[in-house]
């Protein structure tokens, strides 16, 4: 572990409010804490629209925080920039520029001081980690949708960012080549350790990336629900983890809190705060959950 | 061969004149059927409407007396036509002729100024020597005036065309060095955007012809070099005044909705101000650019004629206005030839833009 323990980066009461038309503030995210060590891969899970995206948004510097605080490294984050590098779900590649050139506009960025072919030979070993190596001059047009993430995950490591932050990157794609990917983004991470978060709603996607997963309440007003840590040893090897014992249990565990989201938001949908339905947890994981209330939240 | 015909249906997609698809995949063989069906739907019916149309000219026009004699046919328009080509063949004949009597004139006072030379040469008194060398002078200066003469006959139809092109291009030149910069600040900043919003709304409706005095006077006043013809400039600026509006428009657009995504990735980045622009904004909104300046051409062709026929710049405008002052009824068909001769370069001007905005736009097929 590195100088700053296991708060690499700490998400401290995240709130996200938007006016509505009643002139109030609806709270979209409410209270968000978290914190990541160095290194570690972090999955937010949660249902659409419980406002994962905006809470990654908001790490990004790409939506304001309407109070709380994010640090990153000991220093607190003020808008974008090049050291939170995001992949999106689209790819959102420039499509006038080739996949070189998209690489390339982040590299000249962040290494100003390399020689033109010290920057070439940068891109070309990013894409070709990536599986581009052949496709470099492609433009995005005439790449598969999986062909241009693989350019977008390039372009987002090429940054050397202190953190990375994917935005359900693999949602487009076929289960093919989202498990493709899944290998080449854990492969990239093995060789550059890089802290990530991803939001995601593919529990076995987040089980089998993560090394801990946060689950989010349902929105409006959604917070940390339950953290559930995924202590499986990298490098991971989908048929070792798919053939655990313990996979089954965390993934029980996931869906219980998801399907205890679902009743929730169908069953009281007057109940100001409804205590979570007792989630019935495997033995295996017992020891392994962290639930946190809403008053420990408020305590950190 | 397979491939030609893949370049040859490319570049007629690219050149906006998939119409003719069909012969291309006739002439492989490819469904003759569907392309025969194709081919008599979009290309005879054109052609029959065409024909049509002739036909209603013809009968509408006999039967129309004028001052000028009868209305110009399709036949007389034709015969027009003939008529002017004739001229232009004729000018460049005597064009040629004219500069062969130049250089045998030339010649001829080349020849006794050296004489002239050579006989100051001997020995004579003073004042003969330099009557002479005086005359030698003379002589030289008669060649060389004769070698720099131009052809001054009247102005043929190719002329004309050439001309008003150059005076078009001059005036969407200017009108594109104005509308594009102030295009670009608008589509960034909403607040520029307001700032300029008023003066856009008020000038835009503004008729050409209103333009003209303006142009002439301030033209007048202010310009007095000798590389244009103030008539020239006067008509170049009204095309511009007219036809910066739909490029400043579009070009705003353009910057304006600007993909979030890719503005995201210029946050991410932090890319400065410049990088931004000529990186993401203007790449991102070339598409709508080009559509403006498409436009704007448009325009601007449709202006210059009326404002070449009001300033009597030398171009196709005045030659309609001339034909008129003919008074007779061939001048008259020759209206009519200029009609044509002005709606096909608009379209080959307009074809050409598409061509440009294809190419610019990175989610059509680019070039063949």
């Amino acid at each position: 572990m590195s100088q700053f323990g296991n708060s690499y980066v700490e998400l401290d009461r995240l709130v996200k409010a938007y006016p509505n038309p009643r002139g109030e503030a609806t709270r979209v995210v409410d209270g968000f804490s978290t914190k990541i060590a160095e290194g570690e891969f972090v999955s937010v899970i949660g249902h659409s629209g419980c406002g994962k995206s905006t809470v990654l948004t908001m790490l990004a510097g790409l939506n304001d925080v309407t109070s709380g605080n994010i640090i990153l490294a000991g220093k607190e984050v003020s808008g974008a920039g090049p050291d939170r590098a995001v992949v999106f779900q689209s790819p959102c590649l420039l499509p006038w520029m080739s996949a070189f050139d998209n690489v390339m506009l982040g590299v000249k960025r962040c290494y100003p001081k390399a020689t033109r072919l010290e920057r070439k030979q940068l891109v070309e070993y990013f894409l070709s980690i990536v599986g581009l190596g052949d496709a470099m001059h492609k433009y995005p047009k005439e790449l598969s949708g999986g062909m241009q993430q693989r350019v977008g995950i390039a372009r987002a490591i090429a940054l050397r960012p202190k953190m990375l932050l994917l935005d359900e990157p693999f949602g487009k794609l076929d289960s093919l080549t989202r498990m493709d990917l899944q290998e080449t983004v854990l492969n990239l991470l093995n060789e550059h350790r890089i802290t990530t978060m991803m939001i995601t709603h593919d529990v076995d996607e987040a089980i089998f990336m993560s090394d801990r997963v946060v689950m989010m309440t349902n929105g409006p007003r959604a917070k940390v629900g339950q953290v559930l840590d995924i202590p499986f040893e990298r490098p991971r090897n989908r048929v070792d983890v798919l053939g655990d014992e313990m996979y089954y249990d965390f993934r029980g565990c996931l869906i219980d809190f998801l399907e205890g989201q679902d009743r929730r938001k169908h069953g009281e949908p007057d109940a100001s705060m409804p205590e979570p339905k007792p989630v019935t947890k495997p033995e295996t994981v017992q020891d392994l959950m962290l639930v946190q209330s809403p008053a420990e939240v408020s305590a950190v | 061969m397979k491939k030609f015909k893949h370049i040859l249906l490319k570049t007629l997609d690219v050149a906006a004149l998939s119409v003719f698809e069909p012969i291309v995949r006739l002439c492989y063989g490819e469904d003759p059927r569907a392309q025969l069906r194709k081919i008599g739907k979009f290309i005879l019916i054109p052609i029959v409407a065409f024909i049509l149309f002739l036909g209603v000219w013809h009968v509408t026009a006999s039967g129309i007396e004028t001052k000028f004699g009868k209305m110009p046919t399709p036949g007389v328009t034709w015969e027009q036509t003939k008529v002017m080509v004739g001229q232009v063949f004729e000018n460049r004949r005597s064009e040629k002729a004219f500069y062969v009597e130049q250089k045998t004139k030339a010649q001829e006072h080349e020849t006794k100024a050296a004489q002239y030379a050579a006989a100051a040469e001997l020995p004579k008194n003073a004042s003969q020597k330099e009557a002479f060398l005086a005359e030698s002078n003379a002589q030289a200066e008669l060649a060389v005036n004769a070698r720099s003469a131009t052809f001054a006959g009247t102005p043929t139809i190719i002329y004309r065309v050439v001309h008003s092109l150059k005076t078009v291009f001059l005036g969407f030149m200017l009108a594109t060095l104005i509308a594009l910069p102030i295009g670009i600040l608008c589509g960034l900043n909403p607040v520029f955007m307001a700032a300029a919003s008023p003066i856009i709304q008020i000038f835009k409706p503004v008729s050409p012809v209103a333009w003209v005095p303006i142009a002439m006077i301030l033209v007048g006043a202010l310009y007095s070099g000798s590389s244009m013809q103030p008539a020239m400039l006067s008509s170049a600026i009204v095309v511009a005044m007219c036809s910066l509006w739909p490029t400043l428009t579009n070009t705003a657009l353009g910057v304006a909705s600007i993909d979030k995504d890719h503005l995201n990735v210029a946050k991410v980045l932090r890319l400065g101000w410049w990088t931004r622009l000529f990186k993401i904004v203007i790449p991102s909104s070339l598409p709508l650019i080009f559509a403006g300046l498409r436009i704007s051409l448009g325009v601007g062709w449709m202006v210059l004629i009326a404002a070449e026929l009001l300033v009597q710049n030398p171009g196709l405008g005045q030659f309609v206005w001339d034909r008129f002052q003919d008074n007779s009824a061939a001048a008259f068909g020759q209206i009519f030839v200029a009609i044509f001769i002005i709606g096909i370069i608009g379209f080959f001007l307009d074809r050409t833009m598409i061509i440009l905005q294809r190419s610019v736009s990175f989610d059509a097929p680019a070039g063949a």
